[in-house]
């Protein structure tokens, strides 16, 4: 059986890859049912007390060493534009008119995701989760795909484009090296002067969420924002109206999201090993009666 | 070369090892090169073609281009994308090239896997659409890539196995040197080395079915990667469980079609390239390849609409977004469907000739929608990519279409080699000592 050896051979090559793609299909699925670190902390931010005062950006300007801004932290003429986060800035205000002369405003920076989707949509592993709840990276691996930047479902990520040389993603990381990593919490929180944020054990702070809302009937939505969407957030969100109103995602879905991907993973394992044996043995039943076919020497029948 | 041709009728153009209808001395490789033509004669024949200059004026404004790009950073050429991180290099380049190149390994198992030896003529032509497609796929993601010297990373460096793009990664990859396996007998024969092409030979059932499976898998993960942005592309573009199959069913007749597409090309422009039994059995050909493509198609449709009744989204086809995605199936699957299957009934080649260009259309314009037009569709507008982009896709597809070109003109893809296979053996330094072990192997 000549064709059965050099089928063999043939195949060799994608046998590596069946073997490094199942471990993919294996992890993806342990990866779904990952509860979150126990220890790990979070931000409970209540929109309802944030009068807008930029001060949060300018501290998170310094201690996260980023370029001058275009215009001073005082400046409220920013208000005018719904701003993201860039590569200058990991954190934004935004200004938010809703019904009755009423004005929130909305901070936002990485949200710290349970199972974060840009972590899982990396594939040189750039992300990691810390045990602490921050979401960091790695920027001596990452390649530049922006895949991330296209998985994060608050559209977070930022990258350098400028850079010819290194070129990488800017984001929020917690104040991971400088303040987290020692149990101290991030740099816009403790300036806040309205209190706005609270730092603390996620676990408690889902408590303490709740409880707020509870004691002050009527004043907030019925919803900790970031308790549920894409899996849990480690910075959550109190808000007096609808999170639609003031850009959040309000349907965002409560499954993390490498859930989307993971019946294509485990699919890959099933092809991999059903496919080489299904289709020599099509090629057996094609090619029986014809005599010898296979061995077309094209150039010899001229 | 066309005109160049009918105005030397006596032009020896090389189809074979050796001078004079394969029976003088051999062929060097400077003369395999310029055809056979003297260098002079080459560049004459090359000015006379007006697509050269064309091509001559598209590169001098866009190679600058592509290296300004990596000098001045990938902000230079693209500007700062964040909410719509990926632009025309992936969006058409990698999506919109990837599902057009299917047609190799469709064609390497049509012959290799179901036994259709009738497809041969078109076999190696469909196997270097496919290799050329991925490989500049592959350029266009060095282009994008922020760190491209980085590229081999997720193999070597880092991995990320829960990540669809790692397996992107690795399928490409493997993918391509299953190509270049599969194309190298064309080069082989064209080079006079019947060694590498007899253990290749050998290997081709083995490389066929290795094609299935890497290309089962990728072309359905390009599609699984857009379930990572699940409220970003719009609805009737999105269905997290059908995702891959959309993308994987698509490429089937995407890539069919390019191979009437190019071949039809070939055959107009340069006929004196392709051989008797090429040009003769490319009708007949054709539409059996249409057969294929429109049984694509009508899956496609119905897995489409299945989608869209899945979820219940029947109310976004009222809005505006509705209108192009009924655009989108229109052409790009019910017309293309049409004008295959009224080809096909009516054994009208011109039908299907245009139904092929339909499908590619309607292919190409999926991939744009799911990446690109469609993405952050809740920000209200859609991201126009800067003229810098533009211009530099327009030069590396040139580049692609060159090489093609390039290509064709030489190696045995339209045509056979004139060089009787047992003879090769002539030419080569000590036949003897290569092919041994070869021989022994095979029993
Ligand atoms: S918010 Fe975005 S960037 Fe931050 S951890 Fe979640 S997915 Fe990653
Ligand atoms: S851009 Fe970098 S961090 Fe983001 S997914 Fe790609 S390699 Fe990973
Ligand atoms: S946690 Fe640190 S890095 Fe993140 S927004 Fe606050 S100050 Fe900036």
């Amino acid at each position: 059986m000549i064709e059965r050896r050099d089928f063999l051979k043939g195949c060799l090559a994608c046998g590596v890859t069946a073997a490094t793609v199942s471990v993919a299909g294996g992890k993806a699925m342990a990866a779904g049912s990952f509860e979150g670190y126990p220890d790990a902390m979070g931000v409970l931010v209540d929109l309802t007390r944030c009068v807008g005062c930029r001060s949060c950006e300018a501290a998170c300007n310094a201690e996260q060493k980023l370029p001058e801004p275009d215009l001073p932290f005082d400046d409220t003429s920013v208000f005018k534009d719904k701003r993201r986060t860039t590569e200058k800035a990991y954190t934004v205000v935004n200004e938010y008119k809703v019904a009755d002369k009423e004005t929130l405003y909305r901070k936002m920076q990485c949200n710290h995701c349970t199972e974060p989707a840009c972590l899982s949509s990396c594939f040189v592993n750039a992300y990691t989760k810390t045990k602490e709840g921050a979401v960091i990276y790695n920027a001596k691996v990452c390649v530049g795909c922006r895949n991330c930047m296209i998985a994060c479902p608050f559209n977070i990520p930022a990258y350098s484009y400028s850079s010819p040389l290194n070129p990488l993603v800017q984001k929020c990381i917690f104040c991971y090296d400088t303040r987290l990593k020692d149990g101290k919490p991030p740099a816009c929180v403790d300036i806040c002067p309205q209190q706005v944020m609270t730092f603390g054990r996620r676990a408690d702070l889902i408590k303490l969420g709740h409880d707020r809302i509870q004691a002050n009937p009527g004043k907030y939505v019925d919803k900790l924002y970031g308790e549920k969407a894409v899996g849990g957030t480690s910075w959550m969100y109190l808000s007096s109206v609808d999170f639609d109103k003031v850009g959040f995602d309000g349907h965002i879905q409560n499954e993390p999201i490498i859930s989307n991907v993971k019946d294509f993973l485990g699919f890959v394992p099933m092809v991999l090993s059903i496919w080489p044996a299904l289709f020599t043995g099509v090629h057996l039943l094609a090619t029986k009666n014809k005599d010898g076919h296979h061995d077309h020497e094209e150039g010899d029948h001229q | 070369m066309k005109l160049f041709l009918a105005r030397n009728p006596n032009t020896q153009i090389i189809d074979s090892l050796r001078k004079d209808n394969d029976t003088g001395r051999p062929w060097t490789l400077m003369e395999k090169i310029f055809l056979g033509l003297t260098p002079k004669q080459y560049m004459a024949q090359a000015m006379s073609n007006p697509l050269n200059w064309v091509f001559a004026a598209i590169l001098l404004v866009g190679i600058p281009f592509i290296i300004a790009r990596f000098i001045f950073g990938l902000s230079w050429a693209v500007g700062d994308p964040y909410d719509n991180a990926w632009g025309l290099f992936l969006g058409f380049g990698l999506f919109g090239m990837v599902p057009l190149s299917s047609s190799g390994f469709q064609l390497g198992s049509a012959v290799e896997v179901f036994g259709r030896h009738d497809f041969e003529p078109i076999e190696r032509l469909g196997i270097l659409n496919g290799i050329l497609g991925y490989f500049f796929a592959v350029i266009f993601l060095m282009c994008d890539l922020g760190q491209p010297w980085r590229l081999i990373y997720p193999m070597f460096v880092s991995w990320g196995p829960e990540a669809v793009l790692f397996l992107v990664a690795w399928h490409v990859a493997t993918y391509l040197s299953v190509q270049a396996a599969e194309t190298s007998t064309a080069f082989f024969e064209w080079m006079g080395w019947p060694a590498g092409r007899t253990f290749v030979k050998k290997m081709a059932l083995g490389l066929a079915v290795a094609g299935i499976i890497l290309s089962t898998l990728h072309q359905g993960a390009l599609g699984a990667l857009s379930t990572y942005a699940p409220g970003k592309i719009h609805p009737l573009w999105y269905s997290s469980s059908f995702q891959w199959l959309y993308f994987f069913v698509s490429s089937l007749p995407g890539g069919l079609c390019m191979v009437i597409v190019v071949s039809t090309i070939a055959v107009k422009t340069m006929d004196w390239r392709c051989d008797a039994t090429f040009k003769n059995s490319l009708s007949k050909l054709q539409v059996s390849l249409a057969k294929g493509a429109s049984m694509g198609l009508i899956t496609y449709l119905v897995i489409r609409l299945i989608g869209v009744a899945h979820d219940n989204k029947w109310a976004y086809l009222t809005t505006g977004w509705g209108g192009w995605w009924l655009f989108e199936i229109g052409f790009g699957v019910i017309l293309s469907l049409v004008l295959l299957t009224a080809g096909i009934r009516n054994n009208s080649v011109t039908l299907v000739r245009l139904g092929a260009w339909t499908t590619i259309i309607g292919v190409v314009l999926n991939r744009l929608n799911v990446y690109m037009i469609t993405f952050n569709w809740q920000n209200g507008h859609v991201h126009i990519p800067p003229f810098r982009e533009i211009m530099i896709v327009i030069t590396v597809y040139s580049i692609y279409i060159m090489t093609y070109r390039a290509i064709l003109y030489r190696w045995p893809i339209l045509f056979k080699w004139k060089t009787r296979y047992s003879e090769y053996a002539v030419l080569e330094p000590k036949p003897a000592a290569v092919t041994a072990p070869e021989a022994a192997g095979s029993k």
